[in-house]
């Protein structure tokens, strides 16, 4: 899992059907200091998150479809949690 | 999952079998505030996107899982079309 940060919502009308209802965000991928690393991504939200949420984003398929129980579904990233605080000592 | 323009469309004759009929598409990658990252990658589209859309992308396994036929080798499909990117007012 990822830590990242949400920084922004994405608006769809026209989508695959599984993706109805979702709430799909952009994530930055963060450092635990909360510093960019990776390029953003798009990640759907099981959590309740908002943006500026420091969030964990599974990015593995089958985990999703473990989590939404369909055994065929297309999507890869999901915001599994949020993160109140790293501590790297 | 990632953001992407539609820059062009794919003609291929002969397709392995299961990806006949599909439309392809070329789409840049783009980051969350619409510059082009990365090179082009060729896509399935499902949601009838035309050239100048931004769209959302799924990629890998789960590209072909968009699909009618899940098994068909495909590593990239349009699975969306963007209406608006809404981001946090920076500081």
């Amino acid at each position: 899992m990822t830590l990242a940060r949400v920084i922004g919502t994405v608006v769809s009308t026209i989508k695959h059907p599984k993706y109805r209802g979702l709430k799909l965000y952009v994530v930055q991928p963060v450092s635990p200091e909360g510093k960019p690393t990776d390029p953003s991504f798009l990640a759907v939200d099981r959590v309740q998150s908002g943006v500026g949420d420091i969030v964990l984003v599974l990015t593995e398929g089958n985990g999703a479809r473990q989590l939404f129980r369909e055994s065929v579904l297309c999507i890869r990233s999901v915001i599994v949690g949020v993160v109140d605080a790293v501590h790297v000592p | 999952m990632y953001l992407g323009k539609v820059i062009g469309t794919v003609v291929a004759t002969r397709k392995y079998e299961g990806i006949e009929g599909l439309r392809l598409l070329v789409v840049q990658p783009l980051s969350h505030d619409r510059k082009p990252r990365g090179t082009a990658v060729v896509a399935v589209d499902i949601v009838n996107a035309g050239p100048g859309e931004v769209v959302f992308l799924v990629a890998s396994r789960e590209a072909s899982q968009a699909l009618e036929n899940t098994f068909v080798p495909v590593d990239a499909t349009v699975i969306g079309i963007v209406d608006a990117i809404d981001l946090e007012a920076r500081p």
